[in-house]
């Protein structure tokens, strides 16, 4: 453990100065930072940086930030960051057994700070700058270009609306809340019984070869204002990620966050084995209290999460925000007429569990489908978590600690299925973006099943992709510290014997 | 003397008490027990787990008592805890050889 910090240590230490040194090159070099101002800047980030390059040759004066946009999306991003901590600390703790409640507001909070830091130094550069079809480049490592404090310029970041931008880092900033809740997302299926350094470093190499591609493959575009004639609409489409390219609709990441983290949580599961004791002992939640609490900050934030996805203060957020609000209300419902039927009593934790079923199936959804599509979508998704806790959870036969895959797995999947569906026009929902040189919309010319047909081959690549990366990260991780802790600590606690300390005094 | 031991239902801890008091105990000590007797547990679901708790939560009441009231401190404890369903606990008595009180150092039926 002691060996790891050093090396983590060390690690950062030492890209934070090729950081400032590189930091340092780029301020003497003006030219060079991709500022709203630069022209046809090194080929640009995220569909961000792009817009402004390519906005330049048709307007001479860059687009400014809508004072609104940046204020709500400053917002926003600490939504994301409040639902992840604490809200998704509290809703893991609670369910666990009180001897390892503080392991697992650690496991979160750690990974959280540990993966806003690594998206600054490289991973928004992987996800969101023009690379292949895979992954970007490393136009943006330790966040180069995006500020120039000699000339007090700030980068700017396309929207999904054409001249409409918000500063880069703001985005940045944004999507690092979304990966890094994604990889504490992870945390539930492997709670109680994982060691703190083979967490921390697990993370490292999930967050990078796993994240920062799919992030890239289903989100990064050149941004609308690239689109500027159909001739260049070929060329502009080749340099996108490869699911994006596909087509495949996720507004807020359904794929990219929580099927993602899902199949990494249910590889873990297995790699790592099931708890002391799993199967004879009640492992009892502490306090559903805490998860009701923490459920409810989940279901707040979320949308900063989701409407905050729009990237700017318009009609998109509304659609993306009551969508998630009524979706999420419908899912709570289902679970708890699906406990009576089956169980006889509506439970408190299945009220919880069915907020946040509901808003993982809404999330790739939440600005791509109609208003009634969204409560079909929480309904059907209440029911298939419930079956995904319970039924799914006994076919799987691991020990999946908090249900990660059965809540965010079941759930992702059939959000990112039912966007498919939903989308369409004809069932009410709001269509896409036919052609992005006049912004035209309508539904999926093939149809629904071409829709759904692309929305699939997504959810595939995500769960294989996940899998395999996840596989191979654990297997190091064990090799390098070793995944679990011995019995006798995990029988003592993760709190004391991994923390040194204890959550309650009674 | 006798040493009178009940094990009754939470809520009934008041009742019991204020009987007793009634019929002149002049002290009893209360603790919070688990267990199990004819009443059958209950079964608690949380998602897909289902656990059968065996040990339901009572109240054990100890009062030591001069022979001369031990009938009416079981019939105090008797009527004031009973609720007529399952589960309503028990009294048990035991012969009690001594009793001293510590601040005076009276004992026997002194000090009780």
């Amino acid at each position: 453990m002691k060996k790891l910090i050093a090396i983590l240590a060390l690690g950062l230490s030492a890209l934070g100065f090729v950081g400032t040194a590189l930091a340092q090159s780029d301020a003497a070099s003006p030219p060079a930072a991709a500022t709203a101002t630069a022209a046809p800047a090194p080929a640009a980030a995220t569909a961000p940086a792009s817009a402004a390059a390519a906005a330049a040759p048709a307007a001479p004066a860059a687009p400014v930030p809508n004072k609104g946009d940046v204020a709500w999306m400053v917002v926003a991003t600490m939504f994301v960051i409040m639902m992840s901590i604490p809200g998704l600390a509290l809703f893991y703790g609670g369910l666990v057994r009180s001897k390892n409640m503080l392991s697992v507001l650690m496991q979160v909070f750690v990974t959280f700070s540990l993966i806003v830091v690594l998206w600054c130094l490289y991973g928004y550069s992987l996800a969101f700058t023009e690379g292949n079809a895979f992954i970007g480049g490393l136009d943006r490592v330790f966040m180069r270009g995006m500020f120039d404090p000699a000339k007090g310029e700030f980068a700017m970041a396309a929207t999904f609306s054409k001249g409409v931008v918000i500063p880069e880092l703001l985005f940045m900033a944004f999507q690092a809340t979304f990966a890094a809740i994604t990889c504490c997302l992870i945390v539930g299926a492997f709670a109680e019984r994982m060691k703190f350094s083979a967490v921390l470093l697990f993370m490292v190499l999930w967050f990078t070869f796993s994240y920062a591609p799919i992030a890239h493959m289903v989100w990064f575009w050149m941004g609308p204002d690239a689109y500027t004639a159909k001739e260049v609409v070929d060329a502009t489409n080749a340099k996108a990620g490869l699911i994006w390219q596909w087509g495949a609709l996720d507004f807020a990441g359904g794929t990219v966050v929580h099927i993602n983290a899902a199949v990494a949580g249910l590889v873990g599961a297995y790699m790592i084995g099931k708890r002391v004791g799993y199967g004879k002992e009640a492992f009892t939640p502490h306090s559903l209290t805490l998860t009701m609490v923490g459920a409810a900050l989940l279901w707040v934030g979320w949308f900063g999460f989701n409407a905050g996805s729009a990237l700017e203060a318009g009609n998109s957020a509304v659609l993306a925000f009551i969508n998630t609000f009524s979706a999420t209300a419908a899912a709570v419902l289902a679970w708890c007429i699906g406990e009576s039927l089956v169980k006889g009593k509506a439970s408190m934790l299945g009220a919880a569990s069915g907020a946040v079923a509901g808003l993982v199936a809404i999330t790739p959804a939440c600005g791509n489908v109609g208003l009634i599509g969204a409560i079909v979508i929480g309904f059907v998704a209440g029911f298939a978590c419930l079956w995904g806790v319970t039924g799914l959870k006994r076919i799987l036969g691991a020990d999946d600690s908090l249900d990660v895959f059965g809540v965010h797995g079941v759930g992702g999947i059939v959000g990112a299925l039912l966007t498919g569906v939903f989308n369409a026009q004809s069932l009410g929902g709001p269509g896409l973006v036919t052609d992005w040189v006049t912004a035209a919309v309508g539904s999926n010319p093939d149809g629904i099943g071409a829709q759904v047909w692309i929305q699939l081959k997504a959810v595939v690549l995500t769960i294989v992709w996940s899998g395999v990366v996840a596989a191979v990260a654990y297997k190091i991780v064990d090799l390098v510290v070793g995944l679990r802790v011995t019995e006798e600590e995990e029988r003592e606690g993760l709190d004391i014997s991994a923390h040194g300390e204890t959550a309650y005094h009674n | 003397m006798k040493m009178v031991t009940a094990i009754v239902k939470p809520f009934k801890l008041d009742e019991v008490r204020e009987a007793l008091s009634g019929i002149g105990v002049q002290g009893v000590t209360v603790t919070e027990v688990k267990g199990f007797g004819r009443q059958k547990g209950h079964t608690e679901l949380y998602r897909g787990a289902e656990y059968v708790v065996d040990f339901l939560p009572k109240v054990k009441i100890e009062a030591a008592v001069d022979d001369a009231i031990v009938d009416s401190v079981i019939e105090a404890i008797e009527n004031s805890a009973r609720t007529g369903k399952i589960g309503d606990g028990k009294v048990f008595v035991s012969a009690l050889e001594q009793v001293v009180r510590i601040r005076t150092g009276e004992t026997g039926k002194d000090a009780l």
